[in-house]
């Protein structure tokens, strides 16, 4: 399997007023082509940085970021962006945030229109494409942020807890849907996420992570087939992992002994 | 009345005074239209006002003497004029002074540098009232119409640029992030996403440069006019021309709402889209 996303011994430190934190601790991992992978920790454990070093809105201190087999220099369109807090942009309208991707990679206006009209078929907001952000529940700006990602076309999702904020029934909800469309364009998702159960249901494989300093806890294989159904999120199999991953992310050896 | 409301905190405050015992009272009662209440009011201080003339109190005209006295003016056409030479003056003044403010808060905003630069001078002469500069402008500038502008220009320019400046300092970091993350560079950054979503800030600064800018008119007019409503007053004030005074005041105060009337307007078009509305 060819990796799409490499982190080759990356360390990511800030600067403290005595001291240096360091978010991430020469951490490695390998995410292939059309893998489906979430990353859990507790807070501070980093995993947000690792996304943002894919992403390339962070550089890492040292080490380095391959997307492709090429160093990461810096953001581009190849990689689409999901941030927890939707970041849409409130003065657009959700036709005007899905195009915005579309006007700067200078899609002509025809196919601009098609292709965001696609992507807003996509997230079920048809009948929304002229409203504004501020007319729009929490879901439904999610929803719309995603159509904005998928409109242009990344080969690879980066999704920093893009669900954290929204209520059981609506979280479940667009994780059926993400699941969906990943089985039908397989495009390379690393997934960021504070909840387990989200974290299994999703993933081939959960990368857990641990703090102080951030590094990789270890990685659990999420044995189960795909299409994720109720049925398998009600399964033994699943509470098996879950509760694996439930472990290793509670009862974390202390950074002395460092696990891997 | 909503005429100081600013886009930041605009969220409604908790009254606490109101209480829940006013409640049902205020929802039994019908409520007369904001509207109405304010003919009220002004229909009610004309009467007070012709009420003090009538006393005779230090010569003070009442409303009927200052409304021949506006027609008057009206007719021969001075105080057309004059509201025309002050309105160029302030129009030109906010006009440059903004155009100034809103790039060079951008860049006080953008870049720590020209922050660090520009501060000290904007934090510096933010203190010093606009009027102060009129002996300095005489001095550097003549008496033509150059340093009336030029202390109106300095009032719109210092109350707008400190607007502009917190409206980029304000700009969201996950926006600008969320615009790189689908190619956006720089530029294309600053007008698309800083540009729109410092607006409101913008908008209210030009507001309040505005208001600035009308209220050093006057003073901007003693140096020396030919014309404007405050070198007319000026010049009453010389012969105890009392209605033309009263003419005076009522157009500047009248030409001043009506010119922030406007502004709020284009505010509330330009920024329709802001969550807290």
């Amino acid at each position: 399997m060819n990796a799409k996303i490499s982190f080759r011994d990356v360390s990511r430190t800030f600067p403290m007023k005595r001291t240096t934190f360091t978010a991430l601790d020469e951490v490695s991992l390998d995410i292939g082509d059309e893998e489906f992978v979430t990353v859990v920790g507790p807070s501070g454990c980093g995993k947000s940085t690792l996304l943002n070093l894919a992403a390339g809105l962070a550089v890492p201190t040292s080490g380095e970021v391959l997307v492709d087999g090429k160093p990461v220099t810096g953001p581009g369109p190849d990689r689409g962006v999901i941030f927890q807090q939707y970041a849409l942009f409130p003065w657009l309208t959700v036709r005007g945030n899905v195009e915005f991707g579309l006007k700067l990679a200078s899609v002509p206006a025809t196919e601009r229109r098609r292709r965001a009209e696609r992507a807003i078929e996509l997230v079920g907001l048809t009948d929304f494409a002229d409203a504004l952000p501020k007319t729009l529940s929490g879901g439904m700006k999610q929803r719309c942020a995603i159509a904005r990602a998928y409109a242009v076309d990344p080969q690879v999702l980066l999704m920093d807890e893009p669900f954290g904020a929204l209520d059981a029934l609506t979280r479940v909800q667009l994780q059926d849907q993400l699941l969906d469309t990943w089985s039908r364009d397989r495009r390379t998702v690393l997934f960021v996420t504070h909840d387990v159960d989200e974290a299994v249901y999703l993933a081939r494989r959960v990368v857990v992570m641990a703090a102080r300093p951030g590094r990789i806890q270890s990685v659990i294989e999420v044995d189960l087939p795909y299409p994720r159904t109720e049925a398998i999120r009600l399964s033994p199999e699943f509470a098996r992992i879950r509760n694996a991953v439930w472990t290793a992310v509670y009862h974390q050896t202390p950074a002395a002994t460092t696990a891997a | 009345m909503s005429s100081t409301e600013t886009p930041v905190k605009r969220a409604t405050p908790v009254r606490e005074s109101a209480g829940p015992a006013r409640e049902p009272r205020r929802r039994g009662r019908p409520r007369i239209p904001a509207l109405a209440l304010n003919l009220i009011a002004l229909v009610a201080g004309i009467g007070l006002w012709a009420w003090l003339a009538s006393l005779g109190i230090q010569a003070l005209p009442g409303p009927a003497a200052v409304a021949d006295k506006a027609g008057e003016l009206i007719a021969d056409g001075t105080l057309a004029d004059d509201a025309l030479a002050s309105l160029r003056r302030v129009l030109i003044g906010f006009a440059l002074g903004t155009l100034l403010a809103v790039p060079v808060g951008f860049l006080m905003g953008w870049y720590p540098v020209a922050r660090g630069l520009l501060e000290p001078y904007v934090q510096f002469f933010r203190t010093v009232p606009p009027l102060a500069m009129i002996p300095l402008a005489i001095v550097l500038l003549g008496i033509g119409e150059v340093p009336k502008i030029f202390v109106i220009f300095l009032a719109a320019f210092l109350s707008s640029v400190v607007a502009a400046f917190q409206g980029v300092v304000g700009v969201e970091r996950t926006l600008i992030d969320a615009a790189r993350v689908l190619g956006a560079h720089d530029g294309t950054i600053f007008l698309k996403v800083v540009v729109p979503a410092s607006a409101p800030f913008i908008l209210v600064g030009m507001r309040i440069g505005l208001g600035s800018a009308w209220g050093t008119l006057v003073a901007a007019e003693l140096i020396a006019a030919q014309e404007g409503l405050g070198y007319q007053m000026q010049k009453a004030q010389l012969y105890y021309d009392l209605p033309t005074i009263f003419v005076g005041l009522i157009t500047i105060g009248l030409l001043g709402l009506l010119m922030d009337r406007l502004l709020l307007l284009a505010e509330r078009r330009l920024t329709r889209w802001q969550e807290t509305r």
